[in-house]
C-alpha cells in the first residue's frame, strides 16, 4: 500500500485558500495577511528544502551526517527559544541556556528511545532518528520558551517582593521560588492537555501521516504513544534545567537580583 | 592597632563604598548609635544602603563588628543588617506565613496590634499597616544592625512616633547600630547623634 502522489497542482490550490484568508485579513485591516503568507511561504520552502536534505541522508546513512543534521537542529531551535521573549537575557546568555536544556533533554531522551526503545539498526538510522529528534526538539523548545519568558517578565514585574525576600535573608533560589514553580506549571500545561485530550479532540499529527502512509492504526498508536510520553518527559526534564539555569542567570555569585542581565522590551 | 578611630565591638562601618559613578564613601556608627543619611530625591540614598545590604554590585568594604561583608554568603549578612524598605511588600496570602518566628505579643502591641494580626490577608493590609508590620517581620529576625530607609514615611504621626520609640530602643538594648534614612529634620534630630548629607555624589557629615 503507498500513498496517494500529490502533484504541484494540489498543493497550489491548498496554497489559494491561505491566500483567499489573507485576501479577507487584509480587506478587513486584521493586519495578519503579511505574517500569514510570510509564514506560508517560509514553511513551505523549509519543508521542501528538508525534504531534499531528508533524500540525501536517508542514502548516505552515516553517523556523522545524522550527528551533523541533530546539531543543525539543535542550533535552530535554540535560536527560535530566544526569538519571541519580551525580555532576553543580555550576552546570548538566552540562546545558550535553551541549547544547553534542550541537548542534555531532547538528545538523552531521543538516545534512550532510539538504542533501549525502538532500536532500528543502526540504532543512528537517520529514517527514526531524525523524525523522533525533531518532534522532541520542537515541543522542548516551545515549552523552554514559555518557561523563560514567564520567569524573566515575572522576576522584572515582582522585583520589589524579589528583592524584599533576599533583604530578609533568603536565599535567590528561596526568593524567586514561586515564581519559578508558576513558569515552569504554565509551561507544562499546553503538554498535558495535549495529552489529555490526544485521540478524543484531535487525532496527532504523527499517528495522522503513518496512518495516511497505510500503516495499521495499531501500529500507528503505539508509536504515539511512545512519542507523547518521550515529549512529556523530555519537555519537563529539559525545562526543569533551562529555569534552573535562567535562575543563576536571574542572580550573581552574591544572591543580588540582576536585572540588568536582561534586555528590556524597546 | 590601626590609625583609625577604634569602635566598640558591633559598629557598623563603611570604608570607600562606592558603587556607579558615586564617589567612595565611610562613616560608621557604633555599637547602639543611629547615624542619620539625608539629601535630596534621587541622591542616592537608598543605593547606598543597598550596597551596604550588597543587595547591589559595589566597592570598598563594609564592616559589622569583626566580619566583613563579603567574608559570609550574602543571606546570612543580610539577616544580620537588617534592611526596613520604605515600602514592605508582602507576597503570601497570610500575614503570618512571612514569619519565620512568630513575633511575640508585645512587639506587635506596642505596633497597636492584636495577636490574630498573623491571620490577616496580607492582600487587606493598609499601607501603614504594611510598614508597621515589615518592622515587626524584620525585629523578629534579631538582626544585629539596622539599616533605615525613610521608615516612617508612610504613616501618621501617632504611628511614626511608636515605630520611632521601637527602632530606638531595639538600637539601644540590642547594642545595634541604625544607619537612618530620613528627610525629616525634626525626625533626625530626635533620633540620630549624627548626620551626614549625600550631595552631588558624595557623603559629608554635618554634625546632628
Amino acid at each position: 500500500m503507498t500513498i496517494i502522489d500529490l502533484s504541484p497542482w494540489e498543493l497550489s490550490a491548498a496554497a489559494a485558500l491561505v491566500v483567499a484568508l489573507a485576501g479577507v485579513s487584509l480587506a478587513g485591516g486584521l493586519g495578519i495577511a503579511r505574517p500569514l503568507v510570510v509564514a506560508a511561504a517560509r514553511m513551505a520552502v523549509q519543508l521542501s528544502l528538508i525534504g531534499l536534505v531528508l533524500k540525501s541522508l536517508f542514502a548516505a546513512q552515516g553517523p556523522w551526517w545524522v550527528a551533523l543534521m541533530a546539531l543543525a537542529m539543535l542550533g535552530a531551535a535554540s535560536f527560535e527559544v530566544t526569538a519571541r521573549q519580551k525580555r532576553r537575557f543580555r550576552g546570548g546568555w538566552g540562546i545558550a541556556i535553551g541549547a544547553g536544556a534542550m541537548f542534555a533533554s531532547s538528545f538523552t531522551v531521543a538516545i534512550f528511545a532510539l538504542a533501549a526503545l525502538v532500536r532500528p539498526e543502526p540504532w543512528y538510522e537517520p529514517r527514526y532518528a531524525i523524525p523522533i529528534l525533531g518532534m522532541l526538539l520542537g515541543n522542548t523548545m516551545s515549552a523552554i520558551a514559555l518557561a523563560i519568558d514567564r520567569l524573566t517578565d515575572a522576576a522584572w514585574r515582582e522585583r520589589r517582593t524579589i528583592e524584599a525576600r533576599l533583604l530578609l535573608g533568603q536565599p535567590a533560589r528561596e526568593a524567586i521560588g514561586g515564581l519559578a514553580r508558576d513558569a515552569v506549571r504554565s509551561a507544562m500545561i499546553p503538554v498535558i492537555n495535549a495529552m489529555a485530550v490526544a485521540g478524543i479532540v484531535s487525532l496527532p499529527g504523527m499517528m495522522t501521516g503513518q496512518i495516511l502512509a497505510g500503516n495499521a492504526p495499531g501500529d500507528a498508536v503505539k508509536y504515539q504513544i511512545l512519542i507523547w510520553l518521550l515529549i512529556a518527559a523530555g519537555c519537563g526534564f529539559g525545562m526543569l534545567l533551562a529555569i534552573r539555569l535562567a535562575v543563576r542567570r536571574l542572580f550573581d555569585a552574591r544572591d543580588r537580583l540582576r536585572l540588568d542581565h536582561l534586555i528590556s522590551p524597546n | 592597632m590601626p590609625n583609625r578611630p577604634s569602635l566598640p565591638p558591633g559598629a557598623f562601618r563603611a570604608e570607600g563604598v562606592a558603587f556607579l559613578d558615586w564617589r567612595p564613601m565611610s562613616f560608621a556608627a557604633g555599637a547602639g548609635e543611629c547615624v542619620a543619611i539625608f539629601g535630596e530625591s534621587g541622591s542616592g540614598k537608598t543605593l547606598l544602603l543597598r550596597a551596604l545590604a550588597d543587595l547591589d554590585p559595589h566597592a570598598g568594604e563594609v564592616w559589622l563588628g569583626d566580619a566583613e561583608q563579603q567574608s559570609m554568603p550574602a543571606p546570612q549578612w543580610r539577616r544580620q543588617v537588617g534592611f526596613l524598605p520604605a515600602e514592605a511588600p508582602w507576597w503570601e496570602d497570610a500575614v503570618g506565613s512571612h514569619f519565620g518566628d512568630p513575633p511575640g505579643p508585645d512587639l506587635l502591641a506596642r505596633l497597636g496590634f492584636d495577636n490574630d494580626v498573623l491571620t490577616w490577608e496580607s492582600a487587606r493590609l493598609s499601607a501603614g499597616e504594611r510598614q508597621r508590620l515589615g518592622l515587626a517581620r524584620l525585629l523578629c529576625q534579631n538582626p544585629r544592625a539596622l539599616l533605615l530607609d525613610e521608615p516612617t514615611a508612610n504613616l501618621d504621626a501617632g504611628s511614626a512616633a511608636k515605630v520611632e520609640a521601637i527602632l530606638a530602643d531595639y538600637a539601644r538594648r540590642e547594642q545595634a547600630p541604625a544607619v537612618w534614612v530620613s528627610h525629616d529634620p525634626a525626625q533626625r534630630a530626635r533620633v540620630a547623634g549624627r548626620a551626614f548629607r549625600l550631595a552631588g555624589t558624595a557623603l559629608e557629615e554635618v554634625g546632628a
